[in-house]
C-alpha cells in the first residue's frame, strides 16, 4: 500500500472499524488520500461502502479507529474542533437529500448564511452561482419536489459546494442517471477538483465513472471486511491477480471498451 | 498539517487615472476578506487594473469582491480589467456574470381572486375525492364480505393491537380523570339542592352516551389518525403504494381496509373501557368529597342508565372510530410525495378527524332525540 506523507493527505484513516449493533462490517482500514485526488471507493453491493461513508463523515462513529482531516483528528475531535472540521468538508447524499420546504437557491444558501458573514445579496449571488456551475441556472426557486431526480443529485451538489470545501464526499453520484447526466456529473468533479484543487471521495460502483475519472480507488470486500484492492483502477484492471477485483473491473471494462 | 493561513489582501496604488490592486493571501468565504468600499477609499479611477501578487488558497470569497469591482465598474462607467488574474478565477467571473444575468426570479405571486377560485375548485375536488374514498372503501368491505380469506388478517390484528392495547394507558388516565372532573362539576349544583347522590346519574349518564366514546375518539384521532396518516404518507413518499397499484392491488384493500376493521372494532371496545374508568374516577370522588358509599351509587347509576344508553355510546364509538380511520388513511393516501407533505397530512387527519367526530356527534344528538333513544 503506498502511504504518502501525512502532511500532503486531506484524509487519513488509520484502523477504522466500523458496523452496526456489534455486527462488525468493517475492520481495521487504513488508507490515505492526498490532496486534490480523485479517490473512489468502490465494491459490491452490501460490502461497507455507505458505512465506510458515514463512519468518514462522523454520522456514525467509529468501533475503533482514526479519521483524520488535513492532520486534524475527527474521530476524538472537541465540540468546536469537529465544527470547524465540518465546515471543510461537503457532503453529496444518494438522494440528494434537500431540504423540501427550501427553494434550490435556499438549499444553497442555508450553509452560507449559518457559516459565513457574508451579506443576504451575496448569499444571493454565490447560490446562483453554485447552481449556474451545476446546469441549474433558471431552476434557483423551483423546490426540490419539482424537478427531476438528477437535478436534485446536481442541486445537492451544488449545496455540497456552497462553502468551498477543501474535500467534497459523493455517495453514489451516478445511481439512477441516465449515462449523459452522470457523465456531465463527471465532469462537474473535475472541473471542481482543477479549480479548486478539491479532494473529491466518491462511492460508486459505476464502472464508467471509476475508469473516466477516479486517480486511485480502494476496493471493499464484504468477506474481507476490508479493502482487497488499492490503486488506478485501469493498473487493477489489467494486473491485479485478485478474481473479485478483476470480476468487478473487468465486465465493465469491456462494455466500455 | 496545513499551512499557515495569510490573511486576504488588496493593495491598490493608484497612477493617474487606473488604480491597481493587487490581490495576495488567502481568500476564504468562511473567512473576513477585503470590502471593495474599503479599498476604493473614496478614490474615483476610471480604470481599475486587478493583479495576481502572491494569491495562496483561494475560493467563492474572490469571485465576491472581483463581481463587487465589476458591479462597481459597471455603475460609475469605469473599466475594470481582470485580464491579467489567474485563468480560472477569470473563467469562474464570467460564469459568475453570466449566471447572475440570467437567473430572473420565478414569479410564484396569485391575486386574491385567483386564490379564492383555486381554493374553492380545491375543496369541491377534495369532496369528490372523500366520497370516492368512501364509495372504495364500501365496495373493499363488500370484497372482504366476499373473500374473507383475501383479507389481510394479520395486518389488521397488529393494527388492532397497537390502537387497542397499546392505548390502554392513555384512555385509562384520560378517562378516570373525566369521571374525577364531572363528579366535582355535578357535586357544585346538586349539593346546592342536596342531591349529592344524583352525580352518580350524572357521571353514569354522560360517560356512557357522550364522553366515553367522545375523549376515546379524540384520543385515538392524535394517536391512531395521525400515525396512519403518517405511514400511508410515507408509503407514498417511497412510491410503495404505486408499487401496489401497478401489481394490480388495490390500496384500500391492502391498507385501508384492515386498518377501519381495527378502528371499528377496537373504539367500542375501548369506549366501554373507557365508561367504566370514568364511572370510577366518579366514584372515587363520591366516596371521597360527598361521603357516597360505593354500593349507593352503584345501585343510583342502574336506576338511570339501561342498556339503550350503551347502544347509543357504541353506535357514537364504531362511527368514530370509522371517522379516525377514513381521515386518517385518506389523508395519508392524498399526502405530498415529501417530509412536509407527511407532516401536512397527519395534521390534518387529526383536525378533520376532531371535526367531523364533532359534528357527527351533534347529528346523533339530534337523531337519538328524535328517535327516543
Amino acid at each position: 500500500m503506498a502511504e504518502p506523507a501525512p502532511a500532503a493527505s486531506a484524509i487519513d484513516v488509520t484502523g477504522l472499524s466500523c458496523g452496526y449493533d456489534g455486527n462488525i462490517v468493517l475492520q481495521d482500514v487504513t488508507f490515505s488520500v492526498p490532496r486534490g485526488e480523485i479517490f473512489f471507493v468502490i465494491g459490491g453491493s452490501g460490502c461497507g461502502k455507505s458505512t465506510l461513508l458515514r463512519n468518514l463523515i462522523g454520522l456514525h462513529q467509529p468501533l475503533a479507529g482514526q479519521v483524520r482531516f488535513h492532520g486534524r483528528s475527527f474521530t476524538d475531535a472537541d465540540l468546536a474542533t469537529r465544527r470547524s472540521l465540518l465546515k471543510t468538508f461537503g457532503v453529496l447524499y444518494q438522494g440528494g437529500a434537500l431540504w423540501t420546504s427550501l427553494t434550490l437557491r435556499q438549499n444553497v444558501a442555508l450553509p452560507l448564511e449559518e457559516h459565513t458573514d457574508l451579506s443576504p445579496r451575496e448569499v444571493a449571488e454565490l447560490s446562483c452561482l453554485k447552481l449556474a456551475q451545476v446546469g441549474l441556472t433558471g431552476f434557483e426557486d423551483y423546490y426540490p419536489a419539482e424537478i427531476s431526480g438528477g437535478m436534485k443529485k446536481r442541486a445537492g451538489f451544488a449545496r455540497a459546494l456552497a462553502l468551498d470545501p477543501s474535500i467534497v464526499f459523493l455517495d453514489e453520484p451516478s445511481a439512477g442517471l441516465d449515462p449523459v447526466t452522470s457523465r456531465k456529473l463527471d465532469e462537474l468533479v473535475m472541473q471542481v477538483r482543477d479549480t479548486f484543487g478539491t479532494t473529491l471521495v466518491i462511492v460508486s460502483h459505476e464502472l464508467a465513472s471509476i475508469f473516466g475519472i477516479a486517480d486511485r480507488v480502494i476496493m471493499l470486500d464484504r468477506e474481507a471486511k476490508g479493502i482487497i484492492a488499492e490503486g488506478a483502477p485501469r493498473e487493477l484492471a489489467e494486473q491485479s491477480r485478485d478474481p473479485r477485483v478483476t470480476e468487478f473491473l473487468h465486465r465493465g471494462d469491456k462494455l466500455h471498451a | 498539517m496545513s499551512d499557515p493561513v495569510q490573511t486576504a489582501r488588496a493593495e491598490a496604488t493608484l497612477e493617474g487615472d487606473a488604480l491597481t490592486v493587487a490581490l495576495a493571501g488567502d481568500w476564504s468565504i468562511t473567512r473576513p476578506r477585503p470590502a471593495w468600499a474599503g479599498v476604493l477609499a473614496g478614490r474615483t479611477p476610471k480604470r481599475v487594473n486587478l493583479r495576481d501578487s502572491g494569491l495562496g488558497q483561494w475560493d467563492s470569497s474572490v469571485l465576491l469582491f472581483l463581481f463587487e469591482v465589476q458591479q462597481w465598474a459597471r455603475i460609475t462607467g469605469a473599466y475594470a480589467d481582470t485580464k491579467a488574474l489567474p485563468a480560472k478565477v477569470h473563467a469562474l467571473l464570467g460564469q459568475m456574470s453570466t449566471s447572475h444575468e440570467t437567473s430572473v426570479p420565478f414569479d410564484r405571486s396569485k391575486n386574491f381572486i385567483e386564490d379564492v377560485g383555486e381554493a374553492t375548485l380545491d375543496m369541491g375536488r377534495k369532496m369528490r375525492k372523500f366520497a370516492s374514498f368512501l364509495g372504495e372503501c364500501t365496495l373493499g368491505a363488500a370484497r372482504l364480505v366476499k373473500r374473507p380469506r383475501k383479507f389481510r388478517w394479520a395486518d389488521c390484528l397488529d393494527e388492532m393491537q397497537q390502537c387497542g392495547a397499546m392505548a390502554l394507558p392513555i384512555v385509562s388516565l384520560i378517562s378516570f380523570l373525566i369521571g374525577v372532573t364531572l363528579a366535582y362539576t355535578g357535586a357544585i349544583v346538586l349539593r346546592q339542592y342536596g342531591g349529592d347522590i344524583y352525580v352518580a346519574d350524572l357521571i353514569g349518564l354522560s360517560m356512557v352516551r357522550e364522553m366515553g366514546a367522545l375523549m376515546t375518539g379524540v384520543v385515538l384521532a392524535g394517536r391512531t389518525g395521525a400515525a396512519f396518516a403518517a405511514t400511508l404518507g410515507n408509503m407514498k413518499a417511497n412510491e410503495e403504494i404505486d408499487a401496489l397499484e401497478t401489481l394490480g392491488l388495490s390500496a384500500v384493500d391492502f391498507l385501508v381496509l384492515p386498518r377501519l376493521l381495527a378502528l371499528g372494532v377496537m373504539m367500542p371496545l375501548l369506549a366501554m373501557y373507557a365508561n367504566a374508568l370514568g364511572i370510577v374516577g366518579g366514584m372515587a370522588v363520591s366516596m371521597t368529597v360527598l361521603k357516597i358509599p360505593p354500593t349507593a351509587y352503584w345501585v343510583e347509576m342502574l336506576t338511570i342508565v339501561d342498556l339503550s344508553d350503551l347502544l347509543v355510546g357504541t353506535i357514537k364509538a364504531v362511527t368514530f372510530g370509522l371517522i379516525i380511520g377514513l381521515c386518517g388513511c385518506l389523508r395519508g393516501i392524498e399526502a405530498d410525495r415529501s417530509a412536509a407533505g407527511v407532516g401536512r397530512a397527519a395534521t390534518s387527519a387529526v383536525v378533520t378527524a376532531i371535526l367531523l367526530i364533532i359534528v357527527a356527534d351533534a347529528i346523533f344528538a339530534v337523531a337519538f332525540d328524535i328517535l327516543g333513544l
